[in-house]
């Protein structure tokens, strides 16, 4: 280590031999990373690279083990984000820093030190959001506004502190594709004038289309680093993953005569003030097809996931239909009896208790068949348990293991394989690889592949576009509470669904 | 007129304990942290203020003790849920549990004494004005205090910087943090300033409102304020209309205990808590207007992780 | 270099068992310190709350008689919280409990048989229930908090009984004392050990602690109470009722509790006092949570419980304290074991100095 002499022009940020250690898991081990001014640099990884801890250290909200950081060419220790403000680095946070029941001013002013905040602020936030193409009403409240409008609110605050390095953690995944070029051109005017940009993302299309330079990270390390206007997307996922990206084995669909689910005018006014309502949702899902249901996220997803799986009910009581069974007024229980599984978007906490085993995490589902005159069946829990182990390659201690000691994507695949050992008639998945490795993620889409050629009906709600035309027969969109027709797969393209995201969805057709 | 008057400065001396409770708890629920514990740190700041009140001789030396004792309290309760990360309604239980037994130890030699009350105010000229002399200059000082320090609240709360940064907290903790706010250091703040405001709430009980000590002499009162912060909707000046409201009906039932009506007493005595559930249910109710206005992150621990 | 909280990947067992073992030392050490203060001597101290209550045959049948409530609100309780269920008016529902089987006791002072003491039990086990129903209902439909609403009728509960022996159910030979007629011997428990006061109320004492253990472990509605606790989203995704849930847990603990105001009455009081309960609802939750909100931990930590009782009775008369002295150790010991609980979901670390340089501005 040591002074170098750096000859030519100094790196805006310079990361040497970052480390940092979290109990069981090496976030970051001895990182290396360097950004010119101007430059729009990539961190590429997979989910659970390290990407985010990296970012929060830079940010100063995490402390490293190991390392140096310098800024400018000098050596800083970044205790707090108020000094790394102050250095002039901002950061656009993956899950927003956001207040919901503050408005946009305030939300603001939060960000900047007292004396900034004061005078003239709500002036200077209209001026500087639309100068970036990014319009923003200083006085609405932050909860009547979408996500990606909540985005805007996050990127204006950093603008406004006219940074010289602007980190965005997963920027893309709340916009639709329009939106995500809007982005791009403001980016590459930040860049233009001069701030450097660090871009964090998994998604291999955007970052050849928008940086200069990507640092690769994978457990932890540094893979590679490259030039990604150079490289192809297979080149960049061999570095990300060391292998290629796998592929599902995907055969033709034969969804069977009449649908196995019909939804027919669905509507449900939100139970949470800030939710979103459902508007007259019209969906059919046969046996042997998996339909995708598309949007970002906010857009009524989990409101109807909910009306579907249970979790809430809904009137008239035929608006939901399993095989012409009204079931719309049933509860989670009553519609499991009946052969409809529900793999939620949230791990634990909500698929399974942390603290409990997997043997009794199996039971939370199967506790009907595994119990005898209202008493559990203990040995037929963990029997369960572990064949669900064994067919679906979780790596585990065990069926007495703590839920909580699983990774994300063993865990996944356990709660995956939980529904799908009980030979769900219907089975709903909400976001079935967010936050899971690569590995997991395509024995997980293999899965439900598998499912529907056993002919079951599969329904998908996904934030991944990708993952959509890679395992969906037919795509619908989701938008301000209202579902677009579901069209199939190979007759749309991004573009389109992109516009269907942003719509209105008013006056489009209903069909089957 | 002058009855009425009596009547409005009775209700305000009988709503005062809970004006202070009741606002200082408030401050705590805004920045996130649940706190059961305000009765037990009303009895630790009455019995100590009594104490302190008998010993030395002086009332206000009295009450500047109390007021440390809760502060005092509260800060045990701030190291288990803050630093500890314990459960905050079983830190908060054991809080009043072990408040009560501490007072009643140390105040057990404590209780045929006599204290020299707080005076009223007395201002020489206006204190003698019909209606409003009484009203205006009559009270005791803490009576005046409390509603300056709701006063503060309110405008600490909704027009300064800190106390945007207070309901920030309570909302998304992990916002603030990101943001670089001292959650934890701002949460104790809080947390002491309740603890202080339940002390003076049962200081005044002790050296000015009943001057003298029996074990368990609030009566439930750090409750019935909890209960009103919810009543409040978790806004300062409901809080104040709750309490005078509650001292009204504490002390509608004296005056029908005093006129010799044929209830029985003990069915009086039920008012203030059979209202303080009636009151709750009624607005607790309204799901929304909870979600809308209750501090997102109550009663969660945050851990920050570094 | 600082103290550092670092959270486990999973929950630690260990810890869970030792922290109650860590609490009762910690606080045997304040009450040494405490004592000391106090002038007296810590050793003579510790004797006469530990050992000299079971020194004979009528003090141990004293411990285990004071121990049978507060294991019985105990495991009652521990079946809410549990669930997230926040009953906190176990005194309340265990004075309801004696008003019930009391009143029953009195209206059949003449005509009793051998069916009045089963009926006093149903009856205060109701009676229980209905007091912890109030809570249950205004949670579940009016989302009211249920540790203020029990807490709030803990107080209504004490004025009631305090109305019935001033006034309706006074003893008119009792020379104006507020209490009601001593109860005929078919509503009184027969004695289990002759030389002790220990009846027959403590075998279904037990017998609660063994069903609400059997109940919690073995049972899906049992299973359903701990996942409700642990993780609400869960447990509707599981189709688990949230309303039902509440309504378990504080039937539950109303029923345990009745129970208990059925044994005070019908045991050591013998008739209806404005007080039948020196806090045993209370002491009842520093129960519940010593014992981990297990079956077995809630027993033993009543036994620990009971002695406290009686050691600070003893120091009483013995060392001349006053006997809130129990309270305020049991107080104590909660705010320890919920510190020593830290250890069950952390790691305490010391960190060193991180090894970036010292910032140069």
């Amino acid at each position: 280590m040591g002074d170098t002499v750096t000859i030519g022009p100094v790196p805006r940020l310079e990361l040497i031999e970052i480390s940092k250690r979290y109990p069981g898991v090496v976030a970051n081990d001895g990182v290396s990373l360097r950004v010119m001014p101007g430059e729009i640099h990539a961190l590429l990884g997979e989910n659970g690279a390290g990407k985010s801890t990296l970012m929060k250290i830079v940010y100063g909200v995490v402390h490293p083990d190991a390392g140096i950081v310098r800024w400018n060419g000098e050596p800083v220790a970044i205790g707090n984000p108020a000094r790394a403000r102050k250095l002039g680095i901002a950061m656009v946070f993956q899950h927003f820093s956001l207040f919901e029941t503050l408005t946009v001013a305030e939300n603001i002013a939060l960000a900047l030190p007292a004396a900034r905040a004061r005078r003239g602020l709500p002036a200077r936030i209209r001026e500087v959001s639309s100068q970036y193409g990014l319009p923003l009403e200083p006085g609405r409240y932050v909860h009547t506004m979408s996500v990606g409008e909540r985005q805007r609110v996050e990127i204006v605050r950093c603008l406004l502190q006219s940074p010289q390095l602007l980190i965005l953690d997963e920027p893309t995944s709340v916009l639709t594709p329009q939106a995500v070029q809007r982005l791009f051109e403001t980016l590459r005017t930040l860049a233009g004038e001069g701030c450097s940009i660090l871009y964090i993302s998994h998604k291999l299309d955007e970052i050849r289309a928008l940086c200069h330079r990507a640092t690769v990270l994978r457990d932890g390390k540094v893979t590679g680093e490259c030039d990604p206007r150079q490289e192809s997307s297979s080149t960049l996922a061999r570095m990300m993953i060391g292998t290629e990206l796998p592929r599902p084995r995907h055969r033709a669909a034969h969804p069977t005569g009449a649908p196995l689910l019909r939804v027919r005018g669905l509507s449900r006014a939100a139970d949470d003030p800030f939710g979103t309502s459902l508007v007259d949702i019209d969906l059919d899902v046969h046996g042997g097809e998996i339909v995708g249901i598309a949007g970002i996220a906010g857009n009524g997803q989990r409101e109807l996931l909910a009306a579907l799986s249970g979790e809430s009910q809904a009137t008239p009581a035929d608006s939901v239909l399993l095989a012409d069974e009204p079931i719309a007024h049933l509860d989670a229980a009553a519609r499991r009896a009946r052969g409809v599984a529900f793999v939620p978007e949230e791990r634990l906490g909500h698929g399974a208790v942390p603290d409990m085993s997997l043997a009794e995490n199996a039971l939370l589902t199967t506790r009907r068949r595994l119990s005898r005159h209202g008493f559990i069946d203990a040995s037929a829990a963990r029997e369960y348990a572990s064949a669900t182990l064994r067919e679906f390659a979780v790596k585990a201690q065990g069926p007495d293991a703590a839920a909580s000691s699983l990774s994300g994507g063993n865990l996944q695949k356990f709660i995956v394989g939980r529904e799908m050992r009980q030979s769900p008639k219907l089975l709903i998945a909400a976001q079935p690889t967010w936050g899971v490795d690569i590995g997991a993620s395509a024995q997980v889409r293999q899965a439900l592949l598998d499912l529907r050629d056993a002919g079951a009906a599969v329904l998908i709600v996904s934030e991944e576009l990708d993952e959509l035309f890679e395992i969906a027969d037919r795509i619908a969109v989701m938008s301000h509470g209202r579902l677009s027709a579901a069209k199939p797969a190979q007759d749309t393209n991004a573009e389109e669904i992109g516009m269907l995201m942003s719509a209105r969805l008013e006056n489009v057709a209903h069909a089957a | 007129m002058e009855h009425i008057a009596e009547l409005i400065v009775l209700t305000l001396a009988a709503g005062t304990p809970l004006v202070y409770a009741a606002a200082g708890e408030l401050v705590v629920e805004k920045s996130g942290v649940l706190n059961l514990g305000v009765e037990g740190m009303m009895l630790v700041g009455a019995v100590t203020a009594f104490i302190v009140a008998a010993t030395s001789g002086s009332a206000w030396l009295g009450i500047a003790a109390g007021t440390l004792a809760g502060a005092a309290l509260a800060l045990g309760f701030g190291v288990l849920t803050l630093s500890l990360m314990s459960n905050q309604v079983a830190a908060g239980l054991a809080l009043s549990l072990f408040g009560a037994g501490l007072s009643a130890f140390v105040g057990k030699p404590y209780v045929s004494h006599v204290v020299s009350a707080l005076p009223v105010l007395h201002v020489p000229v206006l204190s003698d004005l019909p209606v409003l002399g009484k009203l205006l200059f009559g009270l005791s000082p803490l009576v005046y205090l409390s509603i300056v320090l709701l006063f503060g609240i309110q405008w600490f709360l909704y027009r300064t910087r800190g106390g945007l940064v207070l309901r920030a907290i309570g909302e998304s903790p992990a916002s603030a943090h990101a943001i670089g706010y001292p959650v934890i250091a701002i949460r104790y703040a809080a947390v002491l300033f309740g603890g202080a405001c339940a002390g003076i709430a049962g200081a005044y009980l002790a050296v000015a409102y009943t001057p003298l000590w029996v074990e368990g002499m609030t009566a439930g009162r750090g409750w019935i304020a909890l209960a009103l912060v919810v009543f409040a909707t978790w806004k300062p000046w409901r809080v104040l209309a709750g309490a005078y409201l509650f001292g009204g009906v504490t002390l509608a039932q004296f005056q029908a205990q005093a006129s010799g009506t044929e209830i029985p007493s003990q069915l009086l005595s039920m008012l203030p808590y059979v209202a303080t559930i009636v009151v709750l249910a009624i607005i607790s109710r309204d799901a929304t207007l909870i979600r809308l206005n209750a501090p997102a992150s109550l009663g969660k621990p945050f851990h920050p992780d570094t | 270099m600082r103290l550092v909280l670092e959270a486990r990947p999973e929950r630690s067992r260990i810890a869970a068992w030792l922290s109650p073992a860590l609490a009762i030392i910690a606080t045997i050490v304040l009450g040494f310190l405490l004592f000391s203060l106090l002038g007296r001597d810590p050793w003579q101290a510790m004797h006469v709350f530990f050992v000299k209550p079971l020194e004979n045959r009528y003090g141990v049948g004293e411990w285990l008689l004071k121990a049978s409530p507060l294991m019985l609100c105990g495991v009652g309780l521990a079946v809410g919280y549990r669930a997230n269920v926040w009953n906190i008016g176990a005194e309340g529902q265990l004075t309801l409990g004696g008003i019930f089987a009391g009143g029953l006791a009195l209206v059949f002072d003449q005509s009793a048989g051998w069916w009045l003491l089963p009926a006093m039990i149903v009856a205060g086990a109701i009676g229980g229930m209905l007091w912890a129903a109030i809570p249950a209902f205004l949670r579940t439909h009016f989302h009211a908090n249920e540790v203020l609403t029990s807490l709030m009728l803990v107080y209504v509960a004490t004025y009631l009984l305090s109305y019935l022996v001033h006034g309706p159910w006074r003893d008119p030979q009792g020379f104006n004392f507020p209490q009601s007629k001593m109860f005929a011997d078919a509503a009184l428990w027969p004695n289990l050990f002759a030389g002790t006061r220990l009846n027959r109320g403590f075998v279904v004492a037990l017998a609660c602690v063994a069903s609400t253990w059997l109940f919690m472990s073995r049972s899906v509605a049992g299973f359903e109470m701990r996942v409700a606790g642990l993780a609400p989203a869960a447990a509707r995704y599981a189709g688990i009722s949230s309303a039902r849930v509440v309504w378990i847990g504080m039937l539950v603990g109303g029923a345990c509790a009745g129970i208990a105001g059925v044994n005070e009455v019908a045991g050591p009081l013998g008739q209806l006092q404005p007080s039948i309960s020196p806090g045993y609802g209370f002491a009842a939750i520093i129960v519940a949570f010593v014992g981990r909100l297990h079956a077995l931990g809630i027993l033993l930590a009543s036994l620990l419980m009971s002695l406290l009782y009686l050691g600070g009775e003893a120091a009483q008369v013995s060392l001349a304290l006053p006997s809130s002295v129990t309270g305020l150790f049991q107080g104590t010991l909660l705010f320890f074991l919920l510190a020593a609980d830290v250890l069950v979901h952390y790691r305490v670390r010391i960190a060193g100095r991180s090894q970036a340089p010292a910032a140069l501005g």
